[in-house]
């Protein structure tokens, strides 16, 4: 299937489902579904790094694992340059494989160990059988030094664990970049890092996106981080996105009630700074076989009798581009 | 003199490879009442000066030099007996992960009763009591001590390790990385529970974290540690606005913020050093912007350079 789409929209995502089946103990049938991803729908243009925040569970990274097919949806679609992933297949899978690349959390987990850097940033070229031996040493030693592993001979023949946390995730940035993809999903890169390490990697990945005109999804749980990282940010809930929008906007002045509390709660490096208090009540549940209501409806400060006799409400633009799903922001 | 006062703290981990210099030569203070702040990153030494107030050492650690004073007592020479009075009682702490730490098959009620029965005598129903009111102030429903530990969500499990932690009526709480695992609205909960708790109980609190802005909104002095040593030691407001030690200033402004004006955020070249064989002089050197030659050679001392604003560095910068 291949739909049109304007020119500078690299990645379009329209009403992603993934549902997990949750099973009530070993021998029984499955009978309920955890709904990690519902209903989910963004574009990201060419050269756009999209900030995908929101608590642990929220599904931000089975959104992530889906648009680089490490998960098959339940439902919807990806187009990526307006070609529906899911039916990819042999050499045009293996083609979407060269462009599109992910970042992982952990870079102490994520390389393998016995691995020379080398090898490491090596294999991706060897596996889509890119030029012969000579130009793959010229490519990883041109890679390391891109990602700030100067100078790359002496990086080239060792192993992760001699390497710091930063060094590592430079090496699975070079990896990553090896193959010059268009499109990157980098899940939580920087949060194993410490601070004075962190800003570095930022600073690279956002150097790359203006090099080689890549687009990112930015996943991420430190609103802070994503306030510099991204253009335009997503907050999802229990599977939705509830708001998005230019990132500065969302920041500065959140619409839903869920956003609103939550950057109401990240706390602010200036003793000065008196943060305004925005309570909820309650704790994130699970979305197994949730209600069709709004899914922040037992915990929304501003709930009206419409929310529970209502669908979720849909994701709509409140205007200028700024998105929000809820009956109570007009 | 204060609550808790550490003089000179000196520590090292003894290695196959040779000595880590892990703490060295450490000094601060704790009021009462007062909410401290030990900030720095991974591996700078801030949880080893934790278990050295608690004496917790592993085989391989050893106090080579200081004192840590508490209530006028020096706890250095005390032998395990003696410091076994004073742990729980006297200084209790909150570990990092230790949400993760409760034993799955009993009730989370009964595992801070046997703690507390563990250090003092006292009948199972008084201690049962003891429980119902500490679950009351840290805001779990006391109803919640029959659940096993899989029917807590993370918040409620950090809350009953903070419970825990309050059980013997500690003068002093140590915590290390309290709400690192948690999501941002339960950190915030439960930071705001903790204040609430040392205000009621005028209790010493002391945060480590490498979060420096959970750090700026819960304490009212920092220490920043490099390399197993203290950099400065300020009030709060100081150690944000008038650093002046470099790498205060680098730590400072390499952390995004979500309000003001979004400022270019600085890095720091190079990595923090390993300490099995730190730098020469100040360790801070190789990574510094305005070292100059006797920085490499000499390290810098500990000095007051204005009343209650402490740096150990040979070019302060002036604001």
């Amino acid at each position: 299937m291949v739909v049109d789409i304007q020119t500078d929209t690299l990645v379009k995502v329209e009403r992603l489902k993934k549902l997990f089946p949750v099973s009530r103990g070993m021998f029984r049938a499955v009978k309920n579904y955890l709904h990690a991803v519902d209903d989910v729908s963004f574009e990201i243009k060419k050269g756009e790094i999209l900030g995908l925040a929101g608590e642990s569970g929220c599904g931000k990274t089975t959104t992530g694992k889906l648009l680089v097919r490490l998960e098959e949806p339940t439902e919807g679609h990806i187009f990526l340059n307006g070609v529906d992933i899911a039916t990819l297949e042999g050499r045009d899978l293996k083609k979407f494989r060269r462009n599109v690349q992910m970042i992982f959390q952990d870079p102490y987990e994520s390389l393998n160990p016995r691995m020379t850097i080398y090898d490491t940033v090596a294999e991706p070229l060897a596996v889509q059988r890119i030029g012969n031996i000579v130009e793959r040493q010229e490519r990883v030693a041109e890679m390391l030094s891109v990602v700030g592993l100067t100078p790359p001979e002496s990086f080239l023949f060792r192993f992760p664990h001699e390497l710091s946390g930063g060094q590592r995730q430079r090496v699975a940035i070079a990896r990553a970049i090896a193959l010059n993809p268009a499109f990157i999903v980098a899940d939580e890169p920087t949060s194993m890092l410490d601070v004075s390490i962190r800003t570095g990697v930022m600073k690279l990945m956002m150097e790359l996106r203006e090099k080689f005109e890549i687009s990112y999804l930015y996943i991420t749980h430190d609103l802070s981080v994503a306030r510099y990282m991204c253009d335009r940010i997503a907050i999802m809930y229990l599977g939705k996105i509830v708001e998005m929008g230019e990132t500065e906007e969302v920041i500065q002045n959140p619409l839903h009630p869920y956003a609103r509390a939550l950057l109401s709660a990240v706390p602010i490096p200036d003793p000065n700074y008196k943060r305004e208090a925005i309570e909820i009540k309650g704790g994130v549940g699970k979305p197994i076989d949730p209600n069709p209501q709004c899914r922040f409806l037992d915990r929304c400060p501003v709930a009206v009798p419409h929310c529970e006799e209502a669908p979720h409400p849909p994701l709509e633009d409140k205007g200028g581009g700024h998105y929000a799903a809820c009956y109570e922001v007009k | 003199m204060a609550l808790l006062e550490v003089e000179n703290l000196t520590m090292h981990y003894t290695t196959k490879k040779g000595d880590v210099q892990a703490v060295d030569g450490v000094s601060f203070s704790l009021e009462r009442g007062e909410a401290l702040g030990l900030v720095g990153e991974s591996g700078c030494g801030k949880t080893s000066i934790a278990i050295c107030l608690l004496k917790l050492l592993p085989e391989n650690a050893k106090i080579l030099d200081g004192h840590i004073y508490f209530n006028d007592q020096d706890l250095v020479p005390l032998g395990e007996k003696e410091i076994r009075k004073i742990r729980w009682k006297g200084i209790s702490m909150i570990f990092q992960a230790a949400m993760n730490s409760l034993n799955p098959v009993y009730k989370v009620g009964d595992q801070i009763i046997e703690a507390i029965r563990n250090h003092e005598r006292i009948s199972e129903e008084a201690a049962r009591e003891r429980v119902a009111e500490l679950f009351q102030l840290v805001g779990l429903n006391p109803e919640r001590m029959d659940h096993y530990p899989h029917e807590y969500s993370g918040g409620m499990k950090q809350r009953a390790i903070i419970a825990m932690a309050l059980a013997c009526n500690p003068e002093i709480i140590i915590a290390d990385e309290p709400t690192t695992a948690l999501d941002v609205i339960v950190q915030d909960r439960i930071l705001a529970e903790m204040n609430k708790i040392r205000e009621k109980l005028n209790m010493g609190m002391m945060y480590i974290s490498h979060d420096i802005a959970v750090i700026a909104e819960v304490s009212k002095r920092i220490g920043v540690m490099y390399a197993g040593k203290m950099a400065e030691f300020a009030d709060t407001v100081t150690i944000f606005k008038h650093p002046a030690h470099p790498y205060t200033y680098a730590l400072m402004n390499s952390f995004p913020s979500l309000r003001g004006e979004k400022r270019e955020l600085q890095t720091v070249v190079g990595e923090p050093p390993d300490l099995l064989n730190p730098p020469t002089g100040c360790r801070f050197h190789p990574r510094c912007p305005y070292a100059t030659p006797p920085c490499e050679k000499e390290e810098p001392r500990w000095e007051e350079i204005e009343p209650g604003h402490f740096i150990a560095c040979w070019n302060p910068l002036r604001h």
